[in-house]
């Protein structure tokens, strides 16, 4: 370790949480999640062209309670990560960048996607099927 | 130090403009040309699926057949995995800091990827040509 003393930039722990840093942070992480959930789009994919077997095993792992929590997770992180990915886009035009747009339109990305996917989960499970 | 010592940089560096990390600008750009694909991609996916909660295997296949469906099956394969590529080895860079992991780890995202579409995209012309 260095023996310097030079000053520590503060540690996640130390700052206060802010929605900026939390939507930064969400955005990455729903990323993650999502890039797996890709691999089992290509899972339902490859089971629909298999045979209706391969298709129906694909439905009961996805249909089980585990299955039906990470869908739940999955969608939630696509409308997470689509909110938040247009309000970049927005702020790359070069638009939203002061402190009050840039507070409210992170609270949008948060409250909008919960609304999605409170609407979109609602009516699979009202219209009774997974997946 | 003379004045034209300020941009310590050789003027073929700043004309070819690609920077540190020999890329320029492409990251950037293509992430934000995928991330607008994958918006009307995405909310068209969610859309489908959302009509075919209830639908038998059959259905479905009929539905992967069309062909406007089986295209755009296939574009939102490659831009998806296009745009996780690239906010993976974002995470990857900024995260992994032992030079051999990182490396390790920038490769295999890329083959997973390449053999996702490949996979996933056999799998829609098998259904869209009845094989």
């Amino acid at each position: 370790m260095a023996e310097t003393q030079r000053p520590l930039s503060p540690h996640l722990q130390i700052y206060k949480w802010q929605v900026q840093m939390v939507t930064s942070i969400l955005h990455r992480a729903t990323g993650i999640a999502l890039s797996v959930g890709a691999l089992i789009f290509v899972w339902w994919l490859g089971a629909l062209a298999a045979g209706e077997d391969a298709f129906n095993q694909f439905k009961i792992c996805m249909g089980s309670p585990i299955g039906i929590i990470l869908l739940i997770g999955w969608t939630w992180s696509f409308f997470y990560h689509l909110c938040n990915g247009i309000r970049h886009l927005v702020q790359d035009a070069g638009a939203g960048y002061a402190i009050v747009q840039f507070v409210r339109s992170s609270w949008a990305s948060v409250i909008v996607s919960l609304l999605l996917t409170l609407i979109v989960v609602g009516y699979a499970l009202s219209a009774g099927g997974a997946a | 130090m003379s004045a034209n010592a300020k941009d310590l940089r050789h003027p073929l560096k700043r004309a070819r403009g690609l920077g540190s990390a020999q890329f320029g600008v492409s990251h950037w750009w293509t992430q934000r040309t995928t991330a607008t694909g994958l918006v009307v991609l995405g909310l068209w996916f969610v859309v489908l699926v959302l009509g075919h909660l209830h639908s038998d295997y059959a259905t479905m296949r009929a539905v992967v057949a069309r062909p406007w469906n089986a295209v755009l099956l296939i574009a939102f394969l490659i831009t998806m995995f296009w745009h996780a590529v690239l906010g993976l080895q974002v995470v990857i860079e900024d995260y992994v800091h032992t030079r051999w992991k990182e490396i390790f780890l920038m490769v295999a995202i890329k083959f997973i990827a390449v053999l996702s579409v490949l996979g996933g995209t056999l799998a829609v012309l098998r259904i869209a040509l009845g094989a």
